[in-house]
């Protein structure tokens, strides 16, 4: 069961093993600090990347919080069966968070103006609330866009779930301030260092089971607003679209109705970091079709704590 | 199952190659406004192909509604939408970038004296500063200010960046006399590795590529120096620290009477088989094996995070030390150090406040302020009474646990604490442990 010993030249970590450690740092801190941590599951890389260590943070004892899926009903089924094959093998317990039932709870009111993104904003701070959780782990990096380059790893909430910039703590050494008043809650981010190759060559070091999606395989698409969108029940074409036959992947993994895709053949890890680094387009600009905002409008998310 | 592995010198390992070599190089910039800081991130992040194609067309969309007519590539680093309306930045904005044998993390910090704050923090955890100065004015009250924190953070390599060679026609005098005017007043601090760059950063001189324009200038390029300086034995490998986070006790069948000591290592190289003592109880044991998920690996040092298995069944919990018992931090709950105070309601003598030291929570009392320190001049204002926001001084406090401390000048991690105002929850202090106690 033991792998072979490990030993270092110089004693010098790679860059991926000091990313690795300080992630891992920061989910024991949270651990150890926080009545009810929840470990926020979306079923895409990153939030997998984080199943990963927080398995290692805590091996050989199972993780000591429970994961949640706000479950928007439009996820694409081979997120749901990584998400199950995760939470299996590891013997965690799964929250599931469903935007329909909170709905009909009228938890949040779907007036047909809301985009589904804000619907699961409502989902996400009522289930939070309901079930106590007082630390949140987030797979957001600062690295994705501008509006989160001065994020803290501990990003302070209060009660109504909301990001305010003068309660963020500034954050020195590897020392977290966790102090919160009741009603309040923590979003933590362990992977706020990593960049998307990092996250790529970490998913190859460990070769961690993600989606199939994010490789190249064949998928019926539907052309729209310059995007590679999923044909099915799911998406009700408008006049004059054909759905077409194309060997495609996908970047990032959202909600099937928005989340874009693009052509591609890299079917390994490697491949993806090949077409990544040559790639001119962000992850978040190009595929989803929300994000089409300005800049604010990310802050405005951050601030009613979509992120 | 775990098995304890023979305590011999490991025969050569094949080396992990799967793993891509490149190392971490964590860096804080500083510079007085319209330095240049931002411009030359911006062309860090341009030559290294970090930015990708949306954000470049996003800042010039931005910079041609803004009547420039040219890409500026201050615009990328900029984040908050108040700041960007201010056109400044406040906050320390942590960007990334990486070249095929090594990845950055920058902390930009702001440039101007109220935001002494955001310099400490993003120079707290940085392996080097580098301060900005633009060719024309020399170094400023504020260059030197920066340079002071970066000391007083002991951030071990710094570099100084002449800044807008091109606007001076690429002089070396000019250049030669700012060098001469820093290191002179470097050496007033304590900066072990300091270099000194010509550079413009709008046209890329000695930025990534040596400039053809300044042929009298033998040195590296600035993003060859941040490639290659070497940052491995800035950490102590000598005092064997590890703060306990977290007690791993699985309680499964398999690993019924597993228990092991989850933490990162703070200083030190530990291995299995070292004689322990664990603060504060003073109880000594011995390592049956340190664990790295499923590796029993045969040596741990600094930032590892590992979980550590001793041979006695000790009582030991999260916020003791594991360390060496004739190379231990010494328990105190007198502590006298340097603070810089982040809020805006002063600290005074009598205040109560909560500490955290590596995994330590505590209360601390401050006894007595014993001097404001003037970051510009390096006067020692003995008769303040108070701290204000960014003003930095040393303090006594008392706290009501013993913290198991080092020196912060021996230690960065084992040296350092944050204060906690009890009410608001927020952090209102970062302290460095003087060697004096
Ligand atoms: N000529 C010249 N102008 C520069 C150079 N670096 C920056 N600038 C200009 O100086 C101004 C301030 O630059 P900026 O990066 O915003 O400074 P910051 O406030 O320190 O971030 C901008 O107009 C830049 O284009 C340089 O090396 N040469």
């Amino acid at each position: 069961m033991t792998q072979p010993a490990l030993t270092h030249a110089d004693y010098r970590l790679s860059q991926l093993d000091e990313l690795e450690a300080e992630s891992i740092h920061i989910f024991r801190e949270v651990a150890a600090e926080f009545e009810k941590p929840v470990l926020m599951f979306s079923g895409g890389k990153d939030s997998i990347v984080m199943m990963r260590l927080a398995e290692k943070a805590f091996y050989p004892a199972k993780l000591p919080f429970p994961v949640l899926q706000v479950d928007t009903g439009f996820d694409f089924p081979e997120v749901l069966a990584t998400r199950d094959s995760w939470v299996s093998r590891l013997g965690v317990r799964l929250v599931v968070a469903s935007v329909e039932q909170a709905i009909s709870d009228g938890v949040v009111v779907d007036d047909g103006k809301t985009s589904r993104n804000r619907l699961q904003i409502g989902t996400l701070l009522h289930v939070i609330e309901d079930e106590g959780f007082t630390a949140a782990f987030g797979g957001g990096r600062r690295d994705e866009e501008k509006a989160r380059a001065k994020e803290r790893v501990y990003s302070h909430r209060d009660e109504f779930g909301q990001w305010d910039p003068k309660n963020q703590r500034p954050e020195l050494w590897n020392l977290y301030n966790g102090r919160i008043a009741p009603g309040e809650h923590m979003r933590v981010f362990p992977l706020s260092n990593w960049t998307e190759l990092d996250i790529w060559h970490y998913i190859g070091q460990e070769q961690i089971e993600i989606p199939v999606i994010y490789y190249s395989h064949r998928r019926h698409v539907v052309e729209r607003d310059g995007m590679l969108l999923s044909a099915g029940d799911h998406l009700p074409l408008h006049r004059g679209e054909e759905p077409v036959e194309r060997t495609v992947r996908f970047r990032t993994v959202g909600d099937m109705t928005l989340t874009g895709c693009v052509e591609s053949d890299a079917g390994t890890v490697d491949q993806i970091i090949e077409e990544i680094a040559v790639a001119r387009v962000t992850e978040r600009g190009a595929t989803r079709g929300d994000d089409r905002f300005s800049e604010a409008a990310m802050e405005d998310r951050k601030r009613e704590g979509y992120f | 199952m775990t098995q304890s592995v023979p305590v011999s010198a490991p025969e050569a390992d094949a080396p992990d190659l799967a793993r891509p070599t490149m190392d971490l190089l964590r860096f804080a910039t500083a510079g007085s406004v319209d330095d240049g800081k931002s411009t030359l991130i911006g062309r860090l992040l341009l030559d290294s192909k970090a930015i990708f194609e949306d954000q470049l067309e996003a800042v010039e969309r931005t910079s041609v509604s803004k009547g420039f007519d040219y890409t500026d590539l201050a615009l990328l680093t900029d984040g908050l939408r108040s700041e960007r309306e201010q056109g400044i930045t406040i906050d320390v904005a942590y960007r990334y970038f990486a070249t095929p044998k090594r990845k950055f993390i920058i902390a930009d910090t702001p440039g101007h004296v109220q935001y002494t704050r955001n310099m400490v923090t993003g120079s707290s955890t940085a392996d080097l500063g580098l301060v900005l100065v633009d060719a024309r004015q020399g170094l400023t009250e504020q260059s030197r200010r920066h340079a002071v924190l970066l000391s007083l953070l002991r951030v071990p390599h710094l570099v100084l960046a002449v800044n807008k060679m091109d606007l001076v026609g690429y002089d070396q005098q000019i250049y030669e006399r700012i060098q001469a005017e820093f290191t002179a007043f470097a050496t007033k601090l304590t900066i072990p590795d300091l270099t000194v760059i010509p550079i413009s950063a709008l046209k890329g001189d000695n930025v990534v590529n040596r400039s053809e324009h300044m042929p009298w200038y033998s040195g590296q390029s600035l993003l060859h120096h941040l490639e290659n300086v070497h940052v491995a034995s800035d950490r102590d490998l000598v005092d064997a620290r590890l703060p306990v986070q977290y007690v791993v006790r699985p309680k499964s069948d398999a690993f019924h009477d597993y228990r092991g000591y989850a933490g990162q290592i703070a200083g030190g190289v530990l291995k299995p088989g070292d004689e322990v003592l664990v603060l504060p109880s003073g109880m000594t044991s011995r390592v049956a094996g340190i664990d790295l998920h499923t590796t029993e690996i045969t040596e741990a040092f600094p930032p590892m995070s590992v979980t550590v298995r001793l041979e006695d069944d000790v009582d030991v919990s999260r916020g003791d030390m594991i360390c060496r018992p004739q190379n231990a931090p010494n328990p105190s709950q007198d502590i006298d150090a340097m603070v810089c105070w982040m809020v805006p309601q002063p600290m005074r003598a009598r205040q109560k406040l909560a500490i955290k030291h590596t995994t330590r929570i505590g209360r601390a009392l401050v006894k007595e302020l014993q001097y404001r320190l003037d970051v510009n001049s390096l006067h020692r204002d003995q008769e303040a009474s108070e701290l204000g926001l960014n003003e930095i001084g040393r303090v006594q406090l008392r706290t009501t646990v013993p913290l198991l401390c080092d020196p912060y000048a021996q230690n960065r991690t084992t040296g350092s604490f944050i204060l906690v105002d009890e009410a608001t929850g927020v952090t209102v202090g970062a302290g460095m442990i003087n060697s004096g106690n």
